[in-house]
């Protein structure tokens, strides 16, 4: 390794793209490498094509923060080296392992900023791998990217504040929305007035989202439990309890989601140090408040070190640069540092207010029925990870996992490694700290068979 | 094997008069629009993208970002793409039916 390795950036949403403008103001070059086939990360992500919608259509009321964040991406190209399309898929000895149109290739770096963003955190629930079911997420990529909605009377179900946003936007689209099912009391939305004073403004739009739904005649519910998605080969409607009762609902599809959950699996690999978050019920890599980890020259900005939003995102995006600069011996403003510094603790601060008012459904595991199947890929139900645990002092997550083959799919625990969590920690009556976390592997997402070195 | 099922689960709201772009699903000719993904090209013509590996369940795909990894299907040549990531391209042609998976 020499000491002219270019800084890298993996990712390029709000928090690479800050990351990258902040690296290229302060004379760096930076590779910035993403999956995607534009910048702009999930939230603001662009269509394949121009399909005729305004960014007010697209962003709704986070449009001038998209077009902003486009246009500056778009004057960085003849400044950076970059590489769309591009998969990260192994950490090792300073080494990223990328994949990209089937080729393989090694890059060496001395500087790398992680800004891999979120998915959705999901729970299983009866019926959930059946056509027709997606997360919140996946609702508002099909209409935001591809200009679809995931079926023409569509069910929201979950928490986190994409519930309520996604529902509108369907409807706006020209979907119906059968119902908008949450699964928080509704007293947990009285936390929202301590999120307003971190940030008003964004609480303001959030409840109104609601009172639009409310306006247009669609259901919401609270308190909120789903029993089973009704249909053998299609959605076809969705049971659920709220209170003692047990309500069905005809839909075509349902949407559902409990926020957000880091992508931390190139930390990890990276080797970088993790540490349990109760707020966020898992684990996440510890960083100082610059984004600074415990590997010399290995930063975190973005959901992917916390699910702190996209406005958060930026902020550690810009942090993480400038501590870069700082390491690397250059001058880096420590006023600017210490205003990101603490606008980011606000930003925390809002967070644990949404939080309480979105929160993760505890006790599912209690009322799950075994039959569910718990991992998609391998297709592992609740009551066989059970049975692996019956009998033996199987206390580790990566134990059940072996044991159980549950997570050991294609999508590397993505999708159910929460759930997982939750059974263990319950059946052995251990916290999710004592259980420990799913370690990554390379490749972290699969690589074809096909893949050939290619040139650097 | 059920028969073709002619229910489309996505629908279309924006970019329906673009250049149609041909492919087939276990050889029946369909077409999706210039800009498609390979998922959206399927869904909205059907409404599954493949059987589950171990209890041939139809599956359609979960997160659409590229995570989840539920939304793999099989071209005519053996090849696997990832649905929500993949640009649709002339031509493709895709199985869905048991013999086609492993």
């Amino acid at each position: 390794m020499n000491d002219t390795s270019p800084a890298v950036v993996v990712g390029a949403g709000p928090a690479g793209i800050c990351a990258a403008k902040t690296l290229v103001a302060a004379g760096l070059r930076p590779i910035v490498i993403d999956e995607g086939l534009r910048a702009g990360g999930q939230i603001y992500r662009r269509p394949f094509l121009d399909d005729g919608r305004s960014a007010t259509d697209l962003y709704g009321s986070e449009a001038a923060k998209a077009t902003r964040l486009h246009r500056e991406f778009d004057a960085l190209l003849p400044s950076i080296d970059y590489r769309p399309q591009t998969l990260v898929w192994n950490i090792a000895d300073n080494q990223l392992h990328l994949m990209a149109n089937g080729d393989h290739q090694q890059i060496s770096f001395q500087n790398l900023i992680l800004s891999t963003g979120a998915t959705d955190r999901v729970l299983p629930f009866p019926g959930w791998t059946l056509p027709g079911v997606y997360t919140l997420g996946a609702a508002q990529t099909a209409l935001k990217a591809q200009g679809c909605t995931i079926g023409r009377k569509v069910v929201f179900l979950g928490s986190g504040p994409l519930l309520y946003l996604v529902a509108w936007q369907y409807l706006k689209a020209g979907a119906s929305v059968a119902a908008v099912l949450d699964t928080a009391p509704f007293t947990a939305k009285l936390n929202l007035l301590s999120a307003f004073r971190f940030d008003p403004r964004l609480v303001l739009i959030g409840m109104s989202y609601a009172a639009r739904l409310v306006r247009r005649g669609v259901k919401l519910r609270y308190n909120v439990r789903p029993t089973g998605v009704d249909g053998s080969q299609h959605v076809e409607g969705l049971s659920f309890k709220s209170g003692a009762k047990t309500h069905s609902i005809a839909c075509d599809a349902v949407a559902y989601g409990f926020a957000l959950r880091p992508e931390t699996q190139l930390a990890d690999l990276a080797g970088c140090s993790f540490r349990f978050d109760d707020r966020d019920r898992t684990w996440l890599p510890v960083t100082d408040e610059t984004g600074r980890t415990n590997r010399k020259g290995v930063y975190l900005a973005g959901d992917g070190s916390g699910i702190a939003g996209a406005d958060a995102a930026e902020i550690s995006g810009e942090l993480a640069a400038l501590a870069l600069i700082q390491d690397s011996g250059a001058v880096a403003d420590p006023g600017r540092m210490s205003v990101l510094a603490g606008a980011r603790r606000r930003k925390a601060k809002l967070r644990d207010a949404l939080e309480k008012a979105f929160p993760f459904p505890e006790n599912w595991f209690e009322q799950v029925p075994g039959e569910t199947k718990l991992c998609r890929c391998e297709e592992i139900t609740v009551s066989s990870v059970v049975d692996t645990l019956h009998g033996n002092d199987l206390r580790e997550l990566n134990r059940l996992k072996a044991l159980s083959r549950a997570g050991m799919g294609r999508c590397q625990g993505r999708m159910c490694s929460a759930a997982l969590a939750e059974v263990l920690s319950s059946t052995q009556k251990l916290t999710l700290t004592e259980i420990g976390r799913l370690r990554a592997q390379a490749p972290v997402k699969p690589l074809p068979l096909s893949l050939h070195e290619g040139g650097a | 094997m059920a028969a073709h099922h002619s229910r489309s689960q996505f629908q279309r709201h924006f970019r329906r008069d673009e250049a149609p772009i041909p492919f087939t699903i276990d050889g029946i000719a369909y077409s999706g629009r210039r800009g498609d993904t390979v998922l959206v090209a399927i869904m909205s013509v059907t409404d599954r993208l493949r059987q589950s590996e171990f209890t041939s369940e139809p599956r359609a795909g979960f997160c659409l970002i590229g995570a989840c990894q539920d939304c793999f299907v099989t071209l005519a040549c053996g090849m696997r793409v990832r649905a929500c990531t993949t640009p649709l391209e002339a031509q493709m042609a895709f199985i869905t039916r048991e013999s086609g998976n492993e």
